[in-house]
C-alpha cells in the first residue's frame, strides 16, 4: 500500500459543556479506500465526522484537518462540500414531496441562463440513478420509496455534487438485509471509481466484510487503526478493542420458564388505514405466554409496527375492522394508549426521534413521563424520588451522559435508544413490545439490553414481543417466531425450527401463496 | 467524567461561556435595563419616579395575566389571537353586571371568570374536536368577540364603572399598616420577605443540584445573581413604599404566577404540557391525553382573559368599544421576549412576566414621551419581529 492519504485529522479535541467528546484524536484515510469507523455508543464517531464535514465549524474544536494535502478550515457544510466531502447522516435530508430528480439537484440546479433546465436534470438524474443501481423512474416522489431506496437517492445526490470523500453515518441501521447488501455493493463500485468512503457502523459483520481499514474509537480517543483488507480482520478483534474486553456470547443465557398461561392474545385482527386507504393488517392471530419472548420478523413494510401501534391504544387512529384482544384470557378493548398501559402494555417505538423521545427535554423528564403516577403524592411530583430512580435506570442501562439533566438531543444515538428503553421499563410493564430495540446500539450495549430482556421474562408473569429486522437477533433471543408479510402472518416457527433461510422464505411470500 | 470546561478556565471564562450559551435567558433583563435607562434619560427622570413605576405595574397587570395563559398556549405549539377582544368583551359584561344589574363585585368576578373559561373551552373544542387549526379558530373568535363587544356597548357607548372595590383592583393599594421615614411599611416588609424566600429557595435548590451532581453555576456567579435579584426587589419595594404602597395588582399577579409556576414545575399537568410541546406524538404514545390537555390550556387561557378584562376595565374604570384591541400582540410578544420558544415546548411563566414588563415599559415610556399612538403601533410591530428573530437566531446557533 502506498502512503497516499486523502485525509489526515490531527489532534482533534472537541468539548461540549461538561464533556470532552474527542480528546486528541488522530484519524487518517487513504485515497480510494473504504474506511470503517467503529466504537461504543458515545465514543465520538459522529462528532468526529461532523467536524470533518463542517457541521461543527472551524474554531469550535482544536486540531487540524488536512484534506488533499491542504489544511482546511471549514466554516459550514457548504465549505466541505465545495472541497468534495459529503456526509450522509442518519436522519435523511430529502424532501419527501419532491421527485427524485428534484431532490438530487436540490440546491445546485442545472441552469440554462436564469431558468432551470429540467430536461437535462432528468437525463442526468437517470444516469446517476443507474450508477447507484436504483432502477426506478426519476420522477417518482421520494415518499413513495423504501428507506433503502431513499438512502440510494441520498448517495446519488452527493455523487451529483462530485463528492470524492463520502461519509456514511450508520447507513444500514434501518435497512433490511437485501438493501444493506445492495448498499455495500454500491460502495465497492464507488471504490472502483476512485471515491473514498468513511462508514460508521455497529454491524460488525458488514464492517469486516467491506472495510479496507478499521479505526476504533473509545471514550473520545483513537484506540487503533487496523488493516482489514480481504476479510483479514475478525469481528472478535474489533469487539475486543471497542469494549476493552472479550465478549464470549452475543446472546446471554437465560433460564426458560415459560408458563402455560397466555399473557396476551390477539384474534382476527384486521385493520384499515384511512389515510393510505387500504387494509394494513389482515386477520392477524398471535399470542404470547407468560415468560416468553416472541420475535416478529419480516421485511420493512410488512405491517409489524402498525400491528404494535394498533394494539397499543391505536394512537394513529386506524380503523379496526375486526378483532379481539385478550389479556390473561379476559377480553379487553383499549380506547387510548393509557388504557393499554393500564393493562401492563408498553411499546418502545421504532423511530426514537419521531415518536419515542422528547429531544428538547432531559433524560430525567423523558424517563419518567410515561409513569409520573409512581412519583406523585397528592398532586406534587416528588423530585427527590425521581432523581434517585432515574439515576438507577441510568446506571442499570449504562447511559453515557454528564448527568440525568443532560438534554436528550445532546446524547449519542445509542444512548438515546437506551433512554427510550428506560422510559418504558420505568412503567414496569408486564407485556413489553420492542420495535427494533437494538437499532444503532453497540455490541456491548446490545448484550446489556438482551440481559435486561432476559431478566424481565425470568421474573414471574412477564413477556416480551420483539419486532426486529435483524435475523440473528430474532434467532438468538426468541422462543417462538412469527413472520409477517403484507400485513399477514405468513408463518410461525419455534426456536428449534427457525433458520434464517426459512424465515426469509416466509417473509417474502406473496398473497396468493398464503391464501 | 470531565469537569466543566468553564470551571477549569476560571471565573472570567465561565462568565463568557454563560454569556454565550445563556444569552437567550439574560436578554430580557438586558432589554429591561436598557429601556429603563433610555426612558429615564429621555423623560428627564419622570419615567423612573415612584408614581410612574407604580403606574407601570398597574398597567402591566392585565397584560401579564394574559401572557401567563399565552405561555401555556405557545408551549403546546398553539396560538390564541382572540384574547384581546375576549378580555374587552368580558370587561364590558362585568361592567354591565355591576352597573346595570347592580350585581355585587363578589358575585360578578366569579361569573366573569367562569364565562371566560367556557369561552376557552368552546375554542379548545373547536380546535381539538373539529380539527380547525388554532390560528383560524382564534382569529374567527377575535372577530366574533369584537362584534359582541360593540354590540353590548352599542346603546350606552362607554360604560362608566363607579363601583369602588372593583376599581380598586387595578388602582388601589393594600391597606397601610404603618410608616417608617415616610415610607409604607407593608411594601418594605413584603419586599424583605420576598428576598428572604427567594434566597432560601435558590440556595436550597442549588444544594440539591450539587447533591444530584447536576451542573451548576459557580459560587461567585451564583452569589452575584442572587444579589442582583435581591437588589432589584428591594429597589422595587422602596419605590412602591415611597408612593402609595403595595398595589392590589401586584398581589393578584403574584398569586397567578405562583399557581402557574407551581403547576408547570411540580405537577404532572405541567410535565404533560411541556411534553406535548416538545413532541406531541411521543407524548401521546406515553399515555398523555393530548386533547384533554389542549382543552385545559384553552380553558385556562379563557379564564385568564376574563381576569385580564376585569383588571383592564377596573384600571380604566369603564368599558369601551375598543377595549382589548392589540392585547394579543402584547401578550404574545411578552412570551417570546420572556423566552418561550417559537417552536413550542420551552418557556417559563416567571420569565414571561419580565417579558410583559418589557413590553409595557415601552408603552408607558412612549406615552410619557408623547409618541403618537400610530407610531407606537409601528414601533411595537417592529420590536415584536426583532424579538422573534432574536429567539430563532439564538436557538439555531450551534
Ligand atoms: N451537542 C452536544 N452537547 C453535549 N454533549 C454532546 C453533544 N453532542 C454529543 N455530545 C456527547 O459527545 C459524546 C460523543 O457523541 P457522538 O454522537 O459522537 O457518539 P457516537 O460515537 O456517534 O455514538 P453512537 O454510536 O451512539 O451514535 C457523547 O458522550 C455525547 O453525549
Ligand atoms: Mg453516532
Amino acid at each position: 500500500m502506498n502512503g497516499d492519504y486523502i485525509l489526515e485529522m490531527h489532534h482533534i479535541t472537541k468539548e461540549f459543556p461538561g464533556v470532552r467528546a474527542l480528546d486528541n484524536v488522530n484519524f487518517k484515510v487513504k485515497r480510494g479506500e473504504i474506511h470503517c469507523l467503529v466504537g461504543e455508543n458515545g465514543a465520538g464517531k459522529s462528532t468526529l465526522m461532523k467536524i470533518l464535514s463542517g457541521v461543527y465549524r472551524y474554531g469550535s474544536y482544536s486540531g487540524e484537518i488536512i484534506y488533499n494535502g491542504e489544511v482546511q478550515n471549514f466554516q459550514s457544510i457548504g465549505d466541505s462540500e465545495a472541497a468534495g466531502i459529503a456526509i450522509i447522516t442518519q436522519e435523511l435530508a430529502l424532501i419527501p414531496d419532491l421527485s427524485i430528480y428534484e431532490n438530487i439537484y436540490f440546491g445546485h440546479e442545472i441552469m440554462e441562463g436564469r431558468v432551470i433546465n429540467w430536461n437535462q436534470t432528468i437525463i442526468n438524474a437517470g444516469e446517476i440513478l443507474k450508477r447507484v443501481r436504483l432502477n426506478v423512474n426519476p420522477s417518482l416522489k421520494v415518499s413513495d420509496l423504501r428507506v433503502g431506496q431513499q438512502q440510494l437517492v441520498e448517495i446519488a445526490k452527493v455523487l451529483s455534487k462530485n463528492a470524492k470523500l463520502i461519509i456514511l453515518d450508520e447507513p444500514t441501521a434501518s435497512l433490511n438485509e437485501d438493501d444493506s447488501q445492495n448498499l455495500l455493493q454500491l460502495m465497492r463500485d464507488l471504490k472502483k471509481d476512485g471515491v473514498t468512503c468513511i462508514m460508521i457502523s455497529h454491524r460488525l459483520k458488514e464492517v469486516v466484510e467491506i472495510a479496507d481499514t478499521v479505526t476504533v474509537l473509545r471514550d473520545g480517543a483513537t484506540i487503533c487503526t487496523m488493516d482489514a483488507a480481504n476479510g483479514s480482520l475478525l469481528e472478535r478483534d474489533i469487539i475486543r478493542h471497542m469494549v476493552g474486553r472479550e465478549i464470549e456470547n452475543i446472546y446471554p443465557k437465560r433460564t426458560h420458564i415459560i408458563a402455560d398461561e397466555t399473557a396476551l392474545e390477539v384474534k382476527n385482527w384486521t385493520v384499515f388505514d384511512p389515510v393510505l386507504e387500504r387494509t394494513i393488517l389482515d386477520d392477524v392471530n398471535i399470542h404470547v405466554k407468560k415468560g416468553e419472548i416472541i420475535g416478529i420478523a419480516g421485511l420493512m413494510g410488512a405491517g409489524r409496527t402498525e400491528l404494535a401501534l394498533s394494539l397499543f391504544g391505536n394512537s394513529p387512529k386506524y380503523k379496526i375492522l375486526s378483532g379481539e384482544i385478550y389479556i390473561e384470557g379476559k377480553r379487553k378493548s383499549f380506547k387510548n394508549t393509557k388504557d393499554a398501559m393500564k393493562e401492563g402494555l408498553a411499546y418502545v417505538t421504532e423511530d426514537r426521534k419521531r415518536n419515542g423521545l422528547i429531544l428538547i427535554q432531559d433524560i430525567k423528564f423523558n424517563t419518567t413521563i410515561a409513569n409520573l403516577e409512581a412519583l406523585t403524592h397528592g398532586i406534587v411530583i416528588n423530585e427527590n424520588e425521581e432523581v434517585i430512580q432515574v439515576n438507577q435506570y441510568k446506571d442499570a442501562l449504562n447511559i453515557k451522559a454528564t448527568s440525568i439533566a443532560q438534554l436528550v438531543m445532546n446524547l449519542s444515538g445509542g444512548n438515546q435508544q437506551k433512554v427510550s428503553l428506560g422510559k418504558w421499563l420505568f412503567t414496569n410493564p408486564k407485556i413489553l413490545i420492542l420495535d427494533e430495540p437494538t437499532r444503532g446500539i453497540d455490541v456491548g450495549a446490545k448484550y446489556e439490553i438482551y440481559s435486561i430482556m432476559n431478566q424481565l421474562v425470568e421474573k414471574e408473569g412477564y413477556s416480551i414481543i420483539m419486532i426486529s429486522s435483524e435475523l440473528p437477533e430474532i434467532l438468538g433471543m426468541s422462543d417462538r417466531i412469527y413472520v409477517m408479510a403484507e400485513g399477514m402472518i405468513t408463518g410461525e416457527l419455534t426456536a428449534g425450527e427457525a433458520t434464517e433461510h426459512r424465515i426469509m422464505a416466509m417473509a417474502t411470500k406473496t398473497e396468493e401463496e398464503v391464501s | 467524567m470531565e469537569k466543566s470546561s468553564a470551571r477549569n478556565g476560571g471565573l472570567l471564562s465561565e462568565v463568557a461561556s454563560l454569556a454565550r450559551s445563556r444569552i437567550r435567558d439574560y436578554a430580557m433583563f438586558i432589554a429591561l435595563a436598557v429601556i429603563f435607562i433610555v426612558f429615564g434619560i429621555f423623560t428627564g427622570g419622570s419615567f423612573l419616579s415612584p408614581r410612574n413605576l407604580t403606574n407601570l405595574i398597574n398597567q402591566t397587570g392585565y397584560i401579564a395575566v394574559l401572557a401567563v395563559g399565552m405561555t401555556l398556549v405557545l408551549i403546546i405549539s398553539q396560538i390564541d389571537l382572540s384574547v384581546g377582544y375576549v378580555a374587552g368583551f368580558l370587561g364590558a359584561v362585568a361592567a354591565i353586571c355591576m352597573v346595570k344589574y347592580n350585581l355585587p363585585v363578589i358575585a360578578t368576578i366569579p361569573i366573569i371568570l367562569i364565562f371566560g373559561t367556557i369561552i376557552g373551552l368552546v375554542q379548545g373544542l373547536t380546535i381539538g374536536q373539529l380539527g380547525v387549526p388554532a390560528f383560524v379558530t382564534t382569529l374567527a373568535f377575535q372577530f366574533i368577540f369584537r362584534g359582541l363587544l360593540s354590540l353590548v356597548t352599542q346603546e350606552s357607548g362607554t360604560i362608566r364603572i363607579d363601583v369602588v372595590p372593583f376599581n380598586n383592583l387595578s388602582n388601589g393599594y393594600v391597606p397601610n399598616i404603618g410608616n417608617i421615614a415616610g415610607m409604607d411599611l407593608l411594601s418594605l416588609l413584603v419586599g424583605v420577605v420576598a428576598v428572604v424566600l427567594i434566597v432560601v429557595s435558590q440556595v436550597r435548590k442549588r444544594k440539591k443540584m450539587l447533591e444530584y451532581r447536576f451542573e451548576v453555576i459557580s459560587r461567585p456567579v451564583f452569589a452575584f445573581k442572587l444579589l442582583f435579584f435581591a437588589a432589584a426587589i428591594i429597589t422595587l419595594a422602596i419605590v412602591l413604599a415611597k408612593y402609595q404602597g403595595l398595589p392590589w395588582t401586584i398581589v393578584i399577579v403574584s398569586i397567578v404566577v405562583f399557581i402557574y409556576n407551581f403547576m408547570m414545575n411540580n405537577t404532572r399537568l405541567g410535565r404533560y404540557i411541556y411534553g406535548i410541546g416538545g413532541n406531541r406524538e411521543a407524548a401521546e404514545l406515553a399515555g398523555v391525553n393530548v386533547k384533554r390537555i389542549l382543552f385545559f390550556v384553552f380553558c385556562s387561557m379563557g379564564m385568564l382573559a376574563a381576569l385580564s378584562g376585569i383588571l383592564f376595565s377596573s384600571r380604566l374604570q369603564s368599558a369601551s368599544t375598543t377595549a382589548g384591541a392589540g392585547f394579543e400582540l402584547d401578550s404574545i410578544a411578552s412570551c417570546y421576549i420572556g423566552g418561550v420558544s417559537t417552536s413550542g415546548g420551552i418557556g417559563k411563566v416567571g420569565n414571561t412576566i419580565i417579558g410583559a414588563l418589557v413590553i409595557m415599559s415601552l408603552t408607558n415610556g412612549m406615552n410619557l414621551m408623547g409618541v403618537g399612538i400610530s407610531y407606537q403601533y409601528v414601533i411595537k410591530g417592529a420590536i415584536f419581529i426583532l424579538a422573534v428573530a432574536f429567539d430563532v437566531y439564538t436557538r439555531s446557533r450551534k
